[in-house]
């Protein structure tokens, strides 16, 4: 019963996770809240998807182009769209409030495009959809791989960031970008790369959720706020937070819906979320400023 | 500036008269112009995605069908074409108001078509009533109907309740039961929203009343993407029946979570989006034996043309719930002109007593609802057919157990 709860929940949370990993880099490295960040992985899903329905390509190796397509896409837009908004805001605050507003009405502007290039129906493909047996506990195999690919970048990022000078730099930048170019980092180089790593991830968990869950091209919008709840969570621009925040969020509700009521799952998030806010604003992981 | 030289000037000028006058010749050569048909329906928002399965598919075939035919034959045999007005209600009942506002008194348009949802007309009725204009509301399931058709008389609710619903469902369980088929034991999750809320409440006490132990009766929050949890425990319940008043995304998710952990109960019910055309391609080539709400008379050759007609013109099979229903509503609207004209009062009245020929047969209100409805449907061989109610004529025999996945 227990161990049914753990690997559904981990399993779960991985998922979600994964979802999270994305937007906590933009966030971070780029400071630029990105509100159109589920259109991001839905651009990806409705691509993953058209490509296996259309040419048959199967979505594990759709997977990787999509990825990378969604790195030139994010490399792209910073370029075009969030690059000035940069330059304007200078080292004020108000790049926070500019890219949230921008990104707002980028969401309804990727929303129109994909109700008209995909329409409005329910999409939802079966893929390696059967159940693998683990410890006893039957998962479905579209999710173990989810759960896989979670553990494989979030692990790959934590290492890279922690232990190459690349990292190095890219946190520095996400701690203090004011004093980061006074020992010789090209700022917008780093943001621009930040967020369009962002971008792929992004891409990534809407090609895995293709694989396993129903979307719409009118739903980017749950995808954005779970994932924002994991980030702020985990602490912004904090990547082994947002991982253990989306394990926890995973754990939570497959706890919650087996043991009291699965009606009180949304509840429980939001519950948790609210004492984080209150007593560690700083998120689960981050650090005391 | 770029500056406008005369001779441009004068070029657009002409143009101008000159396409005045032909459109002026035009309209006069056409028998009283257009007849001006407004509505406003969701083409972004959450809603757009039913709104574009149901309901503006089925008004764009229509129009285009109708115009197609030399347009609305009005009572002196004259016929006159369609010219829409559409508004986005970006799925908020402020904007859909406001839209409906407009329609009525700038647009002035001759008629209004209901948007998609039970919110979303329940928020126009008043003001449909209070400038006159009929309100077909198909894609509305309320069980208060017969309240609102008392209200507004010119609102007609052509979907039935929550309570239908439950109650066809308990009668196909009841009469499996009886025969052995299954035992007494029922899982039911639903869905924490207006829709799963409004079934729930009519199907326990049915269930009590049939007999019924509700072993498992959870509700879960609207956006539930896992389902793994919920399932495994429906499956440790000891029911043969699984029963989800679900919204699509839940119904899909829950067909596949059910699959991957090869759950097999000889009752498999799931309630919008199980009879979505593309519903076989989720539950992977598996359909055969799930039950959901709503069913056509797959073997009626009018569903059959509608069916070929939709596709052709939309590109995707109708769903076999409220689409057809909605496509009948119109059909209903145009031989309702065709006998007594435009005028609102006439046409409600009409449309009100009158019998008419549609694609679901042939329709004719009780107390401005249509009560003549399937409740439920099973997926048999590669279409969803209505299983009840089972004295209706055109039902299927419904296949209990299920086939396992």
């Amino acid at each position: 019963m227990l161990s049914t709860t753990l690997i559904l929940g981990l399993v779960l949370g991985g998922t979600y996770a994964l979802l999270a990993l994305g937007l906590t880099l933009q966030y971070g490295i780029a400071r630029i809240m990105n509100l159109a960040y589920g259109e991001f992985t839905l651009i990806a899903a409705f691509l993953v998807v058209a490509s296996f329905q259309h040419l048959g390509v199967p979505p594990l190796v759709a997977l990787p182009f999509v990825t990378i397509a969604g790195y030139g896409f994010g490399w792209l837009l910073y370029q075009v769209m969030m690059r000035p908004l940069v330059a304007r805001s200078g080292s004020s605050g108000r790049l926070e409030v500019d890219s949230i507003l921008a990104t707002f009405g980028l969401l309804f502007l990727i929303q129109g495009v994909l109700l008209v290039g995909f329409g409005a129906n329910f999409t939802s493909i079966s893929y390696l959809d059967r159940g693998i047996d683990v410890l006893g506990v039957s998962v479905a195999l579209n999710r173990l791989i989810a759960f896989a690919i979670c553990v494989l970048a979030g692990g790959a990022l934590v290492v890279a960031l922690q232990k190459t000078r690349w990292g190095l730099i890219m946190r520095a930048v996400a701690l203090t970008p004011g004093s980061a170019p006074l020992v010789g980092i090209d700022v917008n180089r780093v943001a621009r790369q930040g967020f369009a790593i962002g971008s792929a991830l992004a891409a990534t968990a809407g090609a895995s959720i293709s694989m396993y869950q129903t979307f719409s091209a009118t739903g980017g919008v749950v995808f954005t706020m779970k994932a924002l709840v994991i980030v702020i969570m985990g602490g912004v621009g904090n990547v082994p937070g947002a991982l253990a925040a989306g394990l926890a969020l995973g754990l939570l509700e497959t706890f919650v819906a087996t043991a009291i009521d699965p009606g009180l799952t949304l509840a429980a998030t939001f519950a948790i979320f609210l004492l984080v806010l209150l007593w560690r604003p700083q998120g689960l992981f981050g650090a005391r400023t | 500036m770029t500056r406008i030289s005369r001779r441009a000037a004068l070029r657009a000028l002409s143009i101008c008269m000159t396409s005045t006058l032909a459109f002026g010749a035009g309209s006069a050569l056409a028998q009283d112009g257009p007849v001006k048909i407004g509505y406003a329906v969701a083409r972004t928002g959450p809603n757009a995605t039913g709104a574009g399965i149901t309901t503006i598919p089925n008004y764009e075939l229509w129009v285009d069908t109708v115009n197609k035919a030399g347009g609305l034959t009005m009572p002196d045999g004259s016929q006159r074409m369609i010219e829409v007005v559409e508004y986005d209600n970006r799925s908020a009942n402020e904007d859909l108001v406001r839209s409906i506002e407009r329609l009525a008194t700038q647009d002035k348009v001759d008629l209004i078509l209901p948007p998609w949802g039970t919110g979303g007309n329940l928020a126009i009725a008043p003001l449909m009533a209070r400038f006159g204009y009929p309100q077909l509301a198909v894609t509305a399931v309320t069980d208060k109907a017969p309240d609102f058709a008392a209200r507004w008389d010119r609102s007609f609710w052509m979907l039935g309740g929550g309570h239908d619903y439950a109650g066809g469902l308990v009668d196909v369980l009841t009469k499996a039961r009886d025969a052995g088929t299954i035992n007494n034991k029922v899982a039911v999750v639903s869905v924490a929203d207006g829709f799963g809320i409004d079934l729930i409440t009519g199907a326990r006490p049915a269930f009590a009343e049939a007999g019924f132990e509700l072993v498992y009766d959870k509700t879960y929050p609207l956006g539930t993407s896992d389902f793994a949890a919920i399932m495994s425990e429906a499956q440790g319940s000891g029911a043969d029946s699984f029963v989800a008043f679900s919204y699509p995304p839940g119904s899909f998710g829950m067909t596949k979570t059910a699959q991957s952990m090869n759950y097999n109960p000889a009752v498999f019910y799931i309630s919008v989006g199980g009879a979505f055309p593309i519903y076989p391609g989720v539950a992977d080539g598996k359909a055969e034996g799930v039950m959901a709400i709503g069913g056509v008379d797959a073997e009626s050759p009018a569903i059959q043309e509608y069916f070929t007609r939709h596709t052709a013109f939309v590109g995707s099979p109708p769903d076999s719930w409220a689409s057809a229903i909605t496509y009948a509503s119109l059909e209903m609207l145009a031989q309702a002109i065709e006998r007594v004209g435009l005028d609102h009062a006439a046409l409600a009245e009409e449309l009100s007593g009158g019998t008419f020929e549609t694609v679901v047969g042939e329709v004719k209100l009780e107390d401005n609802q249509l009560r003549d409805l399937w409740w439920i449907g099973q997926w048999q061989g590669d279409a969803f057919r209505a299983i009840g109610p089972a004295d209706k004529t055109g039902a299927a025999t419904p296949i209990i157990p299920k086939p396992e996945w």
